[in-house]
């Protein structure tokens, strides 16, 4: 009988929950019992899967290796009107475990803030990104919730910024792969049509608001076991940006082009596009930001020094996919042929036999899909409001210009220079001046060498 | 429907403060765009700088508000400087995108944390009025009883705003109808003829940048004495779009264009979004909560907006005022 099957499965994955919830506090116990003078283990606290909601968590230091506990770190968690609701000192292998008032199912959707005292770590060190000692959580699963404050060095000292750097690395591939696929598509409706298109950021949040509503969609897809529902929600946004590109181009677009408006015209218009877009989503999703069901809980694998989320692999791992797959067709299909040769110089596309139209067609379903497939992921990896797509929409700009406007090839190599780029210099810079940074790179290389780094020296002026 | 403050509030906003920085922002713009052909995007960085250095000349130096105000003008040509450097060599699509990155590296760079000292952070600077509040030499209400009402101080700020405004349109005037004005138009029609003439175009490009983010530098001045505060919210991007919509609705390349357009987008705004407010609002709301709450009616009026400026670009580029042939957009 399935439902005999079943009883004994939960009965088994019970008593593995219960040893896993014990075992952590008995093996604490037992090193600081026997043996003080030895470092514990620094390991992750064990979530339980009772109907309270805990944060848990755990502060290592990162200059040791294996990376050591802090012990005596205070922990205090607020709610959104800043009352204290729980505190914790962490234990001798650097754990805290705070549970939250009330039940699960109340504390769903409510917002907390995790707040480090700075004044109880110990003599030395640092947080590893200074200015992360609040962090704001919203509880989404009626699970416990995980937070990690690494430690690292005292700001100003130079070791332990190599691992700070490969951390801030891997940060900044993840971000790159997202910027590249959005960078692609502004480039090559760019290419083809010679707009300038400042509405490319509400193309990117379309697909983080699809992601959302299919997601909402009460149950959850699962293939063998594994929960996908996010995972076919970018499908369906990838394949739902691609018509919304459709619309946008043979709505608007098409008309504008057959009446010969001038680029600087539609340029103007695209901004139009933008705040009326802009305001449609906050209309439809009001202003808060929003996470999906999946991904929000925290448990990073650790290679190394570096921690790395689960759900930056999987980010990473799509967004990569799609990129080669792209770069495959645009370099090796007859269509993708076309569009490089569009690109190039549509007029004597044209004469050659290439229908430019059709080309173009092709490429607003394609760099909307990529836009919006960028937006889900984004909305994956820190979540989405009305404004995601505005507030990466620079990067973009900066992107496609530093590998050269127009140029294919150019908006993937610009996207990785500006997005390792932009985290990486966190490591010099203040976290919250990081677009700035990115963006006076993009001033100084117009300066040197205005047809970015894959255009060819010709006139651009 | 109560259309008597419907009326009151429109026609309170249209010739109030506000309309008076986006008039003079959008005075800037026509210099550079409906007189040149420059696409500057980043206005509200020429505000910022403006604003910033008189607010923070009071409240952090503790100088005089007047010498910030002057060394406000001054920093915002050396920004015209440092932006026209790299691009006005480059096509238009390039001056837009550096102008519209400066804009926000300005904003977030006086946003931040780490110079909080200087400039406020988030929550921006404060106490520096007081310099310019003493001269009003206005007290009470003015305005039409009953209909609309203007607080004494908001009322000097108009009145010394449009004056500022007059004297604006003068200069626009005065410069544009001399032959310095016909090279910029010139160069806008076609840069290359200008160029065979032994024109350097470069220089007049450059003179256009700076003397239009003078009149940006003024409304820059203007949003901070109006609110008697200065914040990086208050100089978003979309702040010079707004600024765009001013200019084209009244028409570009011509003297009043901004004034009528400032006036029209700011009775307009703020009809729509008092008639949505008041059409959501109450016990038996005229739009009900299901369609629309009281808080995603004050979006309408951006919706709207946004709409508008397209519409507005597709079928009447000109404006009110503007001829057709005078503005034929183009790429250059």
């Amino acid at each position: 009988m399935p439902a005999h099957h079943r009883t004994t499965a939960a009965l088994v994955v019970l008593m593995v929950a219960a040893i896993a919830a014990v075992g952590p506090f008995v093996a604490a116990e037992a090193a600081t019992m026997s043996a003080p003078g030895e470092t514990a283990k620094c390991s992750f606290p064990k979530a339980s899967d009772d109907d309270t909601i805990s944060i848990l968590g755990r502060i290592c230091d990162r200059r040791d290796t294996p990376q050591t506990p802090v012990e005596g770190v205070t922990i205090t968690v607020e709610d959104s009107e800043g009352n204290p609701v729980g505190e914790a000192t962490t234990t001798a292998d650097g754990t805290f475990d705070i549970p939250l008032p009330g039940t699960a199912v109340e504390n769903l959707g409510k917002k907390y803030v995790v707040i480090l005292d700075e004044d109880s770590l110990p003599e030395g060190a640092a947080l590893a990104d200074p200015g992360s000692v609040e962090r704001d959580i919203q509880i989404n699963l009626d699970n416990d919730f995980t937070v990690t404050f690494p430690v690292g060095e005292l700001a100003g000292s130079s070791t332990g910024k190599l691992t700070q750097g490969l951390q801030l690395l891997v940060g900044g591939i993840v971000f790159s792969v997202l910027l590249a696929m959005a960078a692609l598509g502004l480039s090559m409706i760019f290419g083809t049509t010679g707009l300038t298109n400042f509405a490319h950021g509400e193309l990117i949040t379309f697909g983080a608001f699809v992601v959302y509503f299919v997601d909402q969609i009460p149950g959850a897809f699962r293939v063998f076991g594994v929960e996908i529902t996010v995972i076919s929600a970018l499908v369906v946004a990838f394949v739902v940006s691609g018509v919304f590109g459709w619309v946008n181009d043979a709505a608007l677009w098409r008309p504008l082009r057959r009446r010969g408006t001038g680029v600087i015209a539609m340029m103007i218009v695209s901004i139009g596009l933008s705040i009326f877009l802009r305001s449609i989503y906050q209309f439809v999703g009001g202003a808060s930001s929003r996470n999906y069901s999946q991904y929000s809980a925290v448990q990073p694998y650790e290679f190394g020094p570096l921690l790395v989320t689960p759900k930056e692999i999987t980010v990473t791992v799509i967004g990569m996919a799609v990129l080669v797959a792209v770069s495959l067709l645009i370099q090796y299909t007859r269509l993708g042929k076309a569009t490089r040769a569009v690109a190039d110089n549509p007029a004597l596309a044209s004469s050659t036999g290439i229908n430019v139209e059709r080309v173009i067609n092709v490429v607003w379903i394609g760099g909307a899909a990529l836009a919006g497939l960028a937006g889900g992921l984004l909305g994956v990896t820190q979540g989405f409001n009305y404004q995601l797509g505005l507030k990466i929409l620079l990067l973009v700009f900066a992107a496609v210009v530093l590998g050269g406007l127009g140029t294919i090839w150019g908006a993937i190599v610009g996207a990785f220079v500006i997005g390792i780029f932009v985290e990486v210099s966190t490591l010099f810079i203040p976290a919250e001046l990081k677009y700035v940074g990115a963006l006076i790179v993009l001033i100084i290389v117009l300066l040197i060498r205005p047809q970015g780094l894959l255009g060819r020296a010709q006139r651009v002026g | 429907m109560d259309w008597q403050s419907l009326f009151g509030l429109s026609l309170q906003q249209m010739i109030g403060p506000t309309a008076v920085i986006y008039c003079l922002a959008a005075i800037g713009l026509n210099v550079h765009f409906g007189y040149t052909g420059l696409l500057n995007f980043g206005q509200a960085g020429f505000m910022a700088v403006a604003a910033y250095t008189m607010t923070s000349f009071v409240t952090t130096w503790g100088l005089s508000l007047w010498l910030g105000l002057v060394v406000g003008l001054g920093v915002s040509v050396v920004l015209a400087l440092l932006l026209g450097v790299p691009t006005l060599r480059l096509r238009a699509d390039y001056l837009a995108i550096v102008t519209i990155a400066a804009a926000e590296i300005i904003r977030q760079t006086v946003g931040s944390a780490s110079l909080v000292d200087y400039f406020g952070g988030q929550d921006g600077l404060t106490d520096f009025i007081a310099d310019f509040r003493n001269l009003n030499p206005f007290s009470g209400e003015y305005g039409i009883p009953g209909l609309v009402e203007w607080r004494a101080y908001d009322w000097f700020v108009m009145v010394v705003g449009w004056i500022v405004v007059a004297l604006s349109c003068l200069v626009v005037w005065a410069l544009m109808r001399s032959p310095w004005g016909r090279v910029l138009k010139s160069i806008r029609e076609d840069e290359d003829a200008v160029r065979s003439l032994g024109k350097n175009v470069y220089a007049y490009k450059m003179q256009s940048l700076v003397i239009g983010g003078l009149f940006g530098a003024l409304a820059g001045f203007f949003t901070a004495f109006r609110s008697a505060a200065v914040g990086p919210s208050f100089f978003a991007t979309d702040i010079t779009f707004f600024a765009y919509t001013v200019l084209l609705i009244g028409g570009a390349a011509r003297v009043f264009g901004p004034v009528v357009g400032s006036m029209i987008l700011w009775f307009l705004l703020t009809f729509l979004g008092e008639f949505f407010a008041q059409a959501t609002s109450g016990a038996n709301p005229l739009i009900p909560t299901a369609i629309m709450t009281s808080n995603q009616a004050s979006l309408m009026r951006f919706v709207f907006l946004g709409l508008g400026l397209m519409l507005l670009m597709i079928y009447r580029p000109q404006g009110i005022f503007g001829d057709r042939k005078e503005l034929a957009l183009d790429a250059r």
